[in-house]
């Protein structure tokens, strides 16, 4: 039997002219950022058919947490999106705030908001360095960037005691108060952020290579990307102007003054820019932050019983913006120590949603590209 | 504008579809979060008249969750207005019981950002999306039987396979495999549900 390169094909179809070829593309190339398989049937190299694959790091969080007691799954929100802990510990609490009516101390908003745009920081730094890698740049530009999310994750450390499982928030405020100092490094620290973008977007943004691999690839209408259910940087982008931090105003946000950056073209160039123009907001709300918080007061809300937590019987669906989209907690209480329904909506699934369609038509090259650019972790993915 | 509630849209709804079957279920909770339970048959086209109407404009689907009772199971979407910044209004479907009619009529052709959602809540509680363009299941294998979500569901002993000849843990697994083999009718009924 001899071997035709023209009529080679697995599980595709062998009509006249037609060479297709299905790949499995991962769960383990490490592009994928993760455990994540795509299915994906080629013409030649244009992607006709892309069929992603879930579940790898499937560990049914809902099922843990409705077996726990309401405080005892703030730990494992910390493993969903575990680029960016300290915001999951957020979202959670939020929810569970609406759930049982909690206020939250004005010191301890303060704490959450600088502790949250300060993890946007690191993650946005982290994406910049991680696209670059998806397009083949693998190394310097993820050094660079880990450089810096490393100091994030220092100040971390010596506020939690972790560099990122911090379990942090605790309904009605947070675990502990600012250790002495830590503004002062914190604050230090952040100023010396705006040179760090300068020479990351001299470096990157004006790269003919880096314009050549994003301008234009995979746009997503306003329309679609509603539709869709994209969220956060991926969903203005595309030129939509929606921001949780505006609309819900929660936290102290409605008392901090910064722009919500939006794309006009919608494509991976501008989901690109979007994550840097993103950081140089995050760091005129952190000055801000500085500036206001209370010098004194709780840090959490004394009359909330943390352990042996039990919020009034109802539902409430909380939900914040993070750095990856909107993460939000859909919660069932029945008056127990335990959820009744415990449900996150996890931004980095849902905003896989267009998936097949951005990459439709477009080389196997930009399948990791457009990956990158929405920004995923598959810890939040899978649950 | 005013805020949206889910009092106020469903006057809205009662004005321009009387037909649909519609009630509001109230929330106890501090959230005031009140919800819409809405009768599956009317479910598409309330959902269409809920994402066009120039009034509520609720052009995301946020959020979908499945929630399993004791007798019905449930399908939650929380709806946004991302063109006048309002939400959420939520929207409930209730399954007829838990093991025989399982079927809801999916909401992915009106939101695409179900499709996920929606293949999710069949995978872990067994809800049949009719209508749905792709229903699989999403993050259990596909010949997985059961549906993990579900209150009742029990873990097998056994699920870190790797056959010993002593342990507890072998011997416990037989006991429950005999024992689920006595109960194989209400084991089958979901396995040939889905």
């Amino acid at each position: 039997m001899s071997y035709s390169p023209h009529t080679f094909s697995l599980n595709g179809e062998n009509g006249a002219g037609a060479q297709t070829l299905d790949v499995s593309l991962g769960p383990q190339h490490p592009s994928t950022h993760g455990v994540f398989r795509m299915n994906v049937r080629m013409e030649g190299e244009t992607i006709v058919k892309l069929q992603p694959v879930f579940g790898y790091l499937h560990r049914n969080h809902e099922k843990l947490a409705e077996h726990n007691s309401w405080l005892g799954s703030m730990p494992y929100t910390d493993r969903l999106d575990y680029i960016c802990p300290i915001t999951n510990n957020w979202s959670y609490a939020v929810a569970v705030e609406k759930l049982a009516g909690i206020e939250v101390p004005e010191r301890a908003e303060y704490i959450r908001v600088i502790v949250g745009e300060l993890t946007r920081l690191q993650n946005h730094t982290a994406f910049l360095g991680f696209i670059i890698g998806d397009m083949g740049g693998w190394g310097s530009a993820l050094m660079y960037a880990f450089r810096e999310r490393e100091k994030i994750l220092d100040l971390f450390e010596g506020l939690t005691g972790a560099r990122m499982m911090v379990n942090y928030m605790r309904f009605g405020g947070v675990r502990c108060d600012l250790p002495a100092g830590w503004l002062e490094k914190a604050r230090a620290y952040v100023e010396t952020y705006p040179a760090f973008l300068d020479e990351m977007e001299q470096l990157l943004t004006g790269n003919e290579i880096l314009l050549a691999r994003l301008q234009g690839v995979a746009p997503v209408t306003p329309e679609r990307a509603i539709n869709g259910g994209f969220s956060g940087p991926v969903l203005r982008a595309s030129g939509v102007d929606y921001d949780i931090r505006k609309v819900d105003g929660y936290g102290v946000y409605n008392r901090l003054s910064f722009r919500v950056p939006r794309g006009t073209v919608g494509d991976c160039f501008d989901r690109f820019m979007i994550r840097l123009l993103e950081m140089r907001e995050s760091i005129r709300i952190l000055q801000q932050a500085f500036a206001q918080i209370p010098a004194t007061g709780p840090f959490v809300n004394p009359a909330v019983k943390q352990r042996g937590f039990k919020p009034p019987v109802g539902e409430a669906y909380g939900r914040i913006e993070t750095p990856k989209g909107e993460l939000g907690f859909h919660l069932i209480s029945e008056g127990g120590e335990k959820p009744y329904r415990y449900h996150i909506r996890p931004p980095s699934l849902i905003n896989l949603t267009l998936l097949e369609e951005m990459c439709l038509g477009t080389k196997i090259a930009d399948v990791m590209v457009i990956l990158g650019s929405i920004d995923i972790v598959l810890g939040e993915v899978d649950r | 504008m005013t805020a949206l509630t889910p009092a106020s849209v469903l006057s809205r709804i009662n004005a321009a579809l009387p037909e649909a079957r519609v009630e509001l279920l109230n929330n106890p909770s501090p959230s005031g979060q009140h919800s819409l339970i809405i009768h599956p048959g009317d479910a598409l086209q309330v959902a269409e008249f809920l994402k066009n109407d120039p009034e509520l404009l609720l052009d995301y689907a946020s959020n979908v969750s499945g929630v399993d009772y004791p007798d019905h199971l449930e399908a939650v979407y929380h709806l946004f207005s991302i063109a006048n910044k309002q939400g959420p209004i939520t929207l409930r479907m209730r399954t007829a019981d838990r093991a025989a009619n399982v079927t809801l009529p999916s909401l992915t052709p009106v939101w695409k950002s179900a499709d996920f959602q929606e293949r999710e809540a069949f995978d872990l509680f067994g809800i049949r999306f009719e209508g749905h363009p792709d229903l699989r299941r999403l993050l259990m294998w596909e010949e997985f039987a059961d549906h993990p979500m579900r209150k009742d569901y029990k873990a097998p002993e056994d699920y870190e396979y790797e056959p010993t000849p002593h342990g507890a843990i072998v011997q416990k697994a037989q006991q429950q495999a005999s024992a689920s083999s006595a109960h194989g009718a209400t084991a089958s009924s979901h396995s040939t549900n889905a």
